[in-house]
């Protein structure tokens, strides 16, 4: 890969660095402030995030979609995807973003069910 | 069915070798390919941790309770800082590394080396850190007892809700109890080191200071641990069987048994990842000084421990997130 073969662009272009140099810092300052904002959140936890969204509390899923955004910057930017063909990037990326979630999506419904089993049985695990 | 034509220059551009449809030396693909299985390896990690959560959900340990450390700030209550810290450093030792791949392809050697450097030293505070927090963790802090059932009951002062430790209000009985090893005895049986104060001790120094009660691991809806009244408190310890002070692979003070199990896996996986990242950057940066890549024409090996140091860097922002924020 030549020198001058990054894109330079982030946030769909709303960002343009003159350099790499110059947009891995760029990257950087973006990544420290999205990780301060969480930290922040876990520190205060405010009230109104704390209510239930699609079983899982708001805070929670704000928390996973700005690690998401981390990760997608850290492969994007530091680790090149973003100046890869796109068929190393589908290939790095699709088997991920689909086995990942799935995996993620069947064990805890079943974790959920199992916690309403012994929930609702007649056996008492607090002893 | 069509005919399709192929002129014999086609015919060996195509099947003739020499392609790179997807534009990627063999190295950095098969980089790539072990990071894609490694990152499917981590998230069965995580789910699995993910799993065990949800199915105790009403009752799992609040890790903002768990990480409260901070160096040199004895008994302050510093939730998450520590963590943020290793979080930002690790995010830096990235940065420094990519900024090495960067130099490398401008072929500026004197830089490569020095942010190579950086980033060694980043990786190495990172896995002093993670020791440090493992140390904390394995030691505890206020110590609890277990009842049979394998539930944690910890110890809070009612009045100012702060919790207790066993070592300050266990009443000293005396004992001639001694850990038994087995250069004593039978020489096939030994056991682990004994707690500094017995469930005696322990039972009896809760009953005689009215102002303490019990924090069971359950949650209530507003997901903060569930405390009795002192009356409940006084018939629940006495289902206690063991005194349990901080944590191994068996039991913790800090709640469900599986936490203290994952705890010491993921983070301790993760840490072994960062820990050969560290010791290949070595390698690679020795390389460097000694000219390796120079003579090679250019800097790619440095871009492939680059992609796994990254890797290793997006591994932690989800351990970071489904460990200490979630």
């Amino acid at each position: 890969m030549a020198a001058d073969a990054h894109k330079l662009e982030i946030f769909r272009g709303l960002l343009k660095f003159k350099s790499n140099v110059q947009k891995i810092w760029g990257v950087l300052i973006f990544l420290s402030i999205v990780t301060t904002f969480e930290v922040a959140l876990g520190i205060i936890r405010p009230e109104f995030l704390l209510q239930d969204f699609l079983s899982m509390k708001l805070l929670n899923w704000i928390f996973i979609l700005l690690t998401i955004v981390k990760a997608y910057y850290i492969a994007w930017d530091f680790m090149h995807i973003r100046d890869e063909r796109s068929g190393l990037k589908n290939a790095i990326v699709l088997p991920l973003i689909i086995l990942i979630p799935y995996l993620a999506f069947i064990l805890i419904l079943e974790a959920d069910y199992i916690f309403e089993v012994m929930r609702n049985g007649i056996v008492s695990w607090n002893f | 069915m069509e005919v399709t034509t192929h002129s014999a220059a086609d015919e060996t551009q195509v099947w003739g070798g020499g392609n790179k449809p997807l534009n990627a030396s063999y190295g950095k693909m098969m980089m790539w390919f072990f990071i894609v299985s490694d990152a499917l390896t981590f998230s069965a990690f995580l789910v699995s941790y993910g799993f065990s959560r949800f199915k105790f959900i009403d009752s799992w340990p609040i890790a903002d309770q768990v990480f409260t450390h901070f160096p040199f700030l004895h008994g302050v209550d510093a939730p998450m800082y520590y963590v943020a810290l290793m979080t930002f450093i690790l995010i830096f030792s990235s940065v420094t590394m990519v900024l090495a791949v960067d130099a490398g392809h401008h072929m500026q050697k004197a830089k490569v080396t020095f942010y190579m450097l950086l980033t060694i030293i980043g990786g190495a505070i990172f896995v002093g850190s993670q020791a440090w927090e493992w140390s904390n963790f394995i030691r505890g802090e206020y110590g609890a007892v277990e009842t049979k059932g394998g539930q944690i009951l910890q110890f809070v002062d009612a009045q100012t809700g702060k919790r207790a430790s066993i070592r300050d209000f266990a009443t000293s009985i005396a004992s001639e109890r001694t850990t038994h090893q087995s250069s004593n005895g039978i020489w096939y049986q030994d056991e682990k080191a004994l707690t500094t104060v017995t469930l005696a001790e322990v039972k009896a120094g809760f009953e005689a200071n009215p102002n303490l009660v019990i924090r069971t691991q359950q949650l209530n809806e507003n997901d903060q641990k569930i405390d009795l009244s002192r009356a409940a408190s006084l018939e629940k310890i006495e289902e206690a069987q063991l005194v349990v002070e901080g944590a191994n692979l068996i039991r913790n003070e800090y709640g469900n048994r599986l936490f203290a199990d994952f705890f010491f896996f993921i983070t301790g996986f993760h840490g072994f990842h960062v820990f050969s990242g560290v010791v290949i950057n070595v390698i690679i940066f020795f390389n460097v000084i000694l000219g390796t890549y120079e003579r090679r024409g250019h800097y790619e090996m440095v871009e492939k421990v680059g992609l796994y140091w990254h890797f290793v860097d997006l591994v932690w922002v989800f351990v970071f997130t489904f460990f200490y924020l979630v």
